[in-house]
């Protein structure tokens, strides 16, 4: 089989950077920031709340 | 697409306007502009109570003038302002129509009820809660409904947003990757949807325990949960204002961001980290822990704040770049000196971006930091540090593109160019000195919500010294300057949108149209994707000089906090 010489990738076909990808991606970026907050402030904010002792 | 849809091309610029969204986009700004003039009075009652001389406002009268204040211009007016800036970087900016109009002016619908009940209910005079609203102060049950009907609108706009993101790259109306400026957009939708989630959260149950059904809210959870929308809301503004900053340099100069990746690696950063600093307003409660305040607010904060220093250089950068490419190469500012400060588009923003920075950026900073922020919490330091984040940065940056879209989207004349002209600098410099002056009497610890400040007839009163009266006084005054900076925008938006000469529409297609002029390429397109090396380096001088000015007032206040609290 003969490989094809002329199959050269063009600009269009070039792979796309995965930062980029992720960057393109605004539902991704619309779950990491509504994560990251949720997770760093509000969970870890509100479990120790929870945890503090009742005063008896 | 639905045959009646039309598309407008501005003939001064080349954007194109489908036609529900140039509604929503008017609707939604001039919506906004009401409640910046109602703020903007209530401001200036506010102002002149706290002017010790004048002490204008009862105390009843004044609490609820201030609660009013809080709610109409940190929120109302500028998120209806916000929507607006969505739908323009979405559909405007990358040529496509608008996703479901319908849900949009629903969105709007909700949003306007939202905002007039809340207000009929702190006007009625039992809602007197402050912009806080912090339990166990109870307000109208209205009130809290009000909030909630207006956070669900703006949900669905930022969902419209998106939307509209989606059709964009499904009717391939725009090439690889979306404009910087939409990504900016981008950006503040995320912490929208974030911001209003967390008001939905705490506001519904505080909701129902007004109405009886909740029996008690505990106060703690309230204020952490509470933040997460109240300062929140304030980074959808940075987000925002600083993709007008982007979008302002390109309308005006042409200029293309120094680099594309740095650029959109600091939006990322606001993404993963911004809304965290929220955490400063809990620094000084008990029953959290230190690991929770330090990793939210020194950790995480500070990666947001390298972020806005990110786009603090790489704004006025590309500003440089542009001006020397057209000749303005002498010595390292001839680019500043020769630039168009009587253009209210450009001296509005400028003035915006170095306020927010030397202001906003470096009191955030300081506030953020668990034991400094003893030295000024709940002092009037706080308004001092958000009114040069919130005022200056964004209410002045909104501003500056207002005059940009009166021609474009109004398709009106500017009237009272004179006006226009000055505008920025009166409202500008007022704010600065507003700002300034409340961060000094903060530093004094003149109380942030407390009527007089004398405390008379209190059973354990305070004296303040002179410097705090003086500085408290000239809150005063600079408040009415800026009030009437802020009346002199009211008074040349409303007259030229209602009474100006009408401009040309442009043509009106039914289908968008791939008709690219210097604006609309500039403010669309995409500028380098290297690092820029030395290119601009009046823009270096001018880092350094913050980079100076931040350290020398960090340690300064290190300094202040070892003498106010000795540890010998």
């Amino acid at each position: 089989m003969v490989e094809d010489t002329n199959s050269v990738p063009n600009d269009s076909e070039e792979r796309v950077p995965i930062m980029q990808q992720i960057l393109d991606n605004p539902f991704l970026l619309l779950f990491i920031g509504v994560a990251m907050p949720t997770v760093f402030y509000i969970v870890w904010g509100v479990m120790e709340i929870v945890t503090i002792p009742i005063a008896k | 697409m639905a045959n009646n849809e039309t598309f407008r091309t501005c003939p001064r610029t080349g954007l194109q306007f489908h036609d529900s969204a140039e509604m929503l986009m008017k609707a939604n700004a001039v919506v906004g502009v009401v409640f910046l003039l109602l703020g903007g009075v209530l401001a200036l009652l506010i102002g002149l109570t706290k002017w010790p001389d004048v002490h204008l406002l009862p105390a009843d009268s004044f609490y609820l003038v201030l609660t009013a204040h809080g709610l109409d211009m940190l929120v109302f007016w500028i998120i209806f302002f916000e929507i607006a800036v969505l739908y323009f970087c979405s559909s405007t900016l990358l040529r496509c129509r608008l996703a479901t109009p319908r849900m949009a002016w629903l969105a709007f619908a909700l949003m306007l009820i939202g905002a007039v009940t809340t207000n009929v209910a702190i006007f009625q005079g039992n809602s007197s809660v402050m912009m806080t609203s912090y339990v166990p102060m109870q307000a109208h049950p209205s009130f809290y409904l009000g909030l909630i009907l207006f956070a669900v609108g703006a949900l669905i706009g930022c969902f419209v947003f998106f939307g509209t993101l989606v059709i964009a790259k499904a009717e391939k109306t725009y090439q690889g990757s979306v404009p910087l400026v939409t990504f900016g957009a981008v950006t503040a939708a995320i912490i929208a949807v974030f911001t209003i989630a967390s008001g939905a959260i705490i506001l519904i149950p505080t909701f129902l325990w007004s109405v009886g059904y909740i029996k008690t809210i505990d106060p703690l959870m309230y204020r952490v949960i509470w933040w997460a929308f109240g300062h929140s809301s304030q980074q959808i503004n940075v987000a925002a204002h600083i993709a007008v900053w982007y979008a302002i340099a390109a309308i005006v100069f042409g200029a293309k961001p120094m680099s594309e990746r740095v650029s959109r690696t600091a939006f990322l950063l606001y993404i993963f980290f911004l809304q965290l600093a929220s955490a400063h307003h809990i620094l000084a409660d008990p029953g959290i822990s230190s690991e929770w305040k330090v990793f939210n607010t020194s950790y995480a904060m500070y990666l947001a704040v390298l972020a806005s220093m990110i786009h603090g250089l790489t704004i006025p950068g590309a500003i440089e770049v542009a001006q020397r490419e057209k000749g303005f190469t002498k010595g390292l500012f001839e680019w500043l000196r020769k630039a168009p400060w009587g253009n209210p588009v450009f001296s509005g923003m400028f003035i915006s971006l170095i306020g927010f920075g030397f202001l906003g950026g470096i009191s955030g900073v300081m506030m953020g930091t668990e034991q400094l922020n003893l030295i000024i919490h709940n002092t009037i330091y706080v308004p001092g540090h958000f009114h040069a984040t919130v005022v200056i940065g964004t209410t002045l940056a909104f501003m500056a593109l207002t005059y940009f879209l009166i021609p474009v989207l109004f398709r009106r004349e500017i009237m009272f160019p004179g006006l226009a002209k000055w505008q920025p600098y009166l409202f500008g410099f007022g704010m600065y000195v507003f700002a300034l002056v409340m961060m000094g009497a903060g530093t004094l610890g003149v109380p942030r919500r407390h009527w007089d400040m004398s405390f008379l007839g209190a059973a354990m009163p305070y004296e303040f010294p002179g410097s705090a009266y003086l500085l408290m006084s000239l809150v005063g005054i600079s408040a009415v300057v800026a009030v009437i900076g802020g009346g002199a925008y009211i008074l040349v938006t409303v007259s030229s949108i209602f009474l100006g000469k009408k401009l040309d529409a442009g043509v009106i297609s039914n289908k968008p149209t791939p008709v690219v002029t210097p604006v609309s390429a500039a403010i669309s397109g995409h500028g380098s994707l290297g690092i820029a090396g030395f290119a601009a380096p009046g823009t270096f001088v001018l880092a350094m000089v913050f980079l100076v000015a931040f350290v020398l007032y960090y340690f300064i206040n290190w300094k202040y906090l070892s003498q106010v609290w000795g540890l010998s």
